[in-house]
């Protein structure tokens, strides 16, 4: 399915905002990736995660694949646990203090919870864009989007095509070419999430983690962003948590529901997004995506 | 629809009307007036009474006259902005006094060879224009330019310790930093003086006046540091390790360079801490006349030593060559914090 096609999907997801399930229904098929997976590799895969903050248990046995090259939205309530799940994904959640987990997280079938395992190499393949653009302030634009490989400490010849690169896929090219010797926090907040998409890109992780990209932008930059992320899933694997039904019925091929009743966050249930839209299995899931509670 | 309109004139309607400003001019004076009057009918004396006289009435006026064009609430809301002007007032005062005193008895004491010539060749008595500070100021750069050498790395390395590892030592660390920086200065000197100078050294230097200093800048920088990382988002932290990088070439790529111009305040805040500091320095340095470049060997001069020894030697030509030497480290301190902010905000722009 080309670029193209996709688009006319967005089109007519945005004509009819009010039926969920006809935008699932219309939304890309899983599985089409003219790429074939053997370059993506076999994806991530998530076993018995559990994660706690303290004695805080805040998520509860969810086991989850995201085959290479899909797209898979996480979506629930408020304090479900969808963004600690994510954050177990990169090993970003033992960044907090008093952070557990149990579980495995496979990622071409080896787990990164390994002992001996490089954390810095497994981010480097599965790269994050957070909730909040975080854009490196001291640095100039085109210095953000090469900070990964700063940061890595990894070599790369043709660095400018490579931030062009980078600055084209996020959509970003455009409104910064002339000005990539601006500092990161010239931009508005769109356009620094975008900064953050590039910076992202240029250490060509193999996932893609995005928790929440869209949610301080206006809907002019979310589409620039759900664009991108239908464009990126043709040679990554994304996962994006996100609150909005809407946009996970446009960009998703799967859709993990997630609930935190009183105890542990848990996964409800995951299904092709066009099933959880029309036909969800669980009634709590029903109950969600129309908005019945939530 | 689009109206077509004239553009009106801006005006600032919140700025107070002329007969506003008209009443606070009058409550103004009135004040003066009754500060005057008072001093004079009662036995109050001196400027401190028209001070605090004429405060009292300005706001006593504030507050009638905010009682009775508005309400209670104004009326104490008028009052206590002139206790604020009192206070602004009260700190304002003497700072101003010592620096007009500073540039006024200092200016006296100026004359062209003050900063080439050094005190080898002159004796308290000799007029102004002989001898000069050179020797003064050569120390107090050197005292300083050795002890932030060894304390900025130590301070801020400590601050990364306490913001960015958070190890097991952070408690006790942060409580003797905090400790450290209550310790006083003729204590440092102490230290240094029967730790290094009895038992290694067996003698006076600039090396072990360095040392003492070092010990009263380092818990200055590390906090003022300290407090500086703190204030720099996590998310900056997260957005470093989630692009595949290790800790320390987060906090050196992201996370120093964000607080650069804060880093810069703690080396401002440490180097004023000990430039003025003097009781280590009399006990350590030895005090010198000659210009002494090696921080390592021989008696050391520094501008404090030079002020206390003249304002000490009591000759009318020393207490004035003290003045001039206070004028001097004002001025060095100036223009050194001027030259800081100017490197700090060059990039951050």
């Amino acid at each position: 399915m080309s670029f193209q096609s996709k688009n006319e999907n967005k089109e007519k997801a945005m004509a009819t905002p009010s039926s969920l399930a006809s935008v699932a229904a219309n939304a890309r098929k899983p599985g089409t990736n003219t790429l074939g997976t053997n370059a993506l590799g076999i994806g991530l895969e998530a076993r018995s995660v559990h994660a706690w903050f303290g004695k805080h248990h805040a998520l509860a046995n969810v086991s989850l694949d995201f085959p290479a090259g899909t797209v898979t939205a996480l979506i629930g309530p408020s304090g479900c646990g969808k963004s600690t799940f994510i954050r177990t994904l990169n090993r970003m959640h033992e960044f907090i203090p008093g952070a557990a987990m149990a579980g495995e997280v496979l990622l071409d079938g080896k787990d990164i919870y390994e002992p001996g395992t490089d954390v810095t190499k497994i981010r480097l393949k599965i790269g994050m864009v957070f909730q909040k653009p975080n854009p490196f302030p001291s640095m100039t634009i085109g210095e953000n989007v090469l900070s990964g490989l700063k940061l890595a400490q990894l070599k790369n010849a043709n660095k400018d095509d490579l931030m062009e690169e980078c600055l084209v896929r996020a959509g970003l090219w455009n409104e910064v070419k002339d000005r990539l010797n601006a500092h990161g926090g010239s931009l508005s907040g769109g356009q620094q999430q975008r900064l953050c998409i590039a910076r992202a890109l240029a250490v060509n992780p193999q996932v893609l983690l995005m928790d929440e990209p869209c949610s301080a932008l206006d809907p002019g930059s979310t589409l620039r962003i759900e664009e991108t992320i239908k464009e990126l899933s043709e040679t990554m694997t994304i996962v994006i948590v996100t609150h909005n039904m809407q946009q996970a019925a446009r960009v998703s091929d799967f859709t993990a529901f997630f609930l935190a009743d009183g105890g542990p966050g848990e996964m409800i249930e995951t299904a092709a997004t066009s099933q959880i839209f029309s036909q969800p299995r669980d009634q709590r899931t029903e109950n969600y995506v129309t908005g019945r509670f939530g | 629809m689009t109206q077509s309109y004239v553009t009106p004139k801006p005006s600032r309607p919140w700025r107070p009307s002329p007969r506003e400003k008209a009443i606070n001019i009058s409550l103004i004076v009135a004040s003066v007036f009754s500060a005057y009057t008072l001093v004079a009918v009662t036995e109050m004396k001196g400027k401190l009474a028209y001070f605090f006289v004429f405060f009292a009435a300005l706001a006593i006026f504030n507050l009638i006259r905010g009682v009775i064009t508005k309400d209670w609430m104004n009326g104490r809301d008028q009052f206590s902005s002139v206790i604020m002007l009192l206070g602004m007032t009260i700190v304002i005062l003497p700072t101003a006094s010592i620096l007009y005193t500073v540039f006024d008895r200092g200016r006296r004491g100026l004359h062209a060879g003050l900063l080439t010539n050094d005190m080898s060749l002159a004796t308290p008595s000799d007029p102004i224009t002989s001898g000069g500070l050179l020797h003064a100021i050569v120390g107090t750069f050197l005292l300083v330019a050795v002890a932030l050498l060894v304390s900025l790395p130590i301070g801020i390395l400590t601050a990364l310790y306490l913001t960015e590892i958070k190890g097991r030592f952070t408690r006790p660390i942060r409580f003797l930093v905090q400790a450290m920086s209550g310790v006083p200065s003729i204590v440092a000197g102490l230290f240094i003086l029967s730790s290094v100078v009895y038992t290694v050294t067996k003698s006076y230097s600039g090396l072990v006046g360095s040392l003492a200093l070092t010990i009263l800048m380092i818990p200055t920088i590390a906090r003022t540091a300290e407090e500086v990382l703190n204030l720099i988002p996590n998310d900056l932290r997260e957005a470093g390790v989630a692009l595949g990088g290790t800790q320390w070439r987060t906090v050196a790529m992201g996370v120093i360079p964000a607080a650069r111009s804060g880093l810069i305040t703690a080396l401002i805040l440490g180097v004023a801490r000990i430039v003025g500091e003097t009781a280590p320095i009399l006990l350590l340095t030895g005090g010198g006349d000659a210009v002494n470049f090696n921080p390592a060997q021989g008696a050391m001069g520094s501008l404090p030593f030079y002020i206390w020894k003249s304002f000490l030697l009591g000759t009318e030509e020393s207490i004035t060559r003290g003045w001039a030497g206070l004028l001097v480290l004002l001025v060095l301190v100036l223009s050194l914090f001027l030259l800081a902010r100017f490197l700090g905000s060059r990039r951050t722009k």
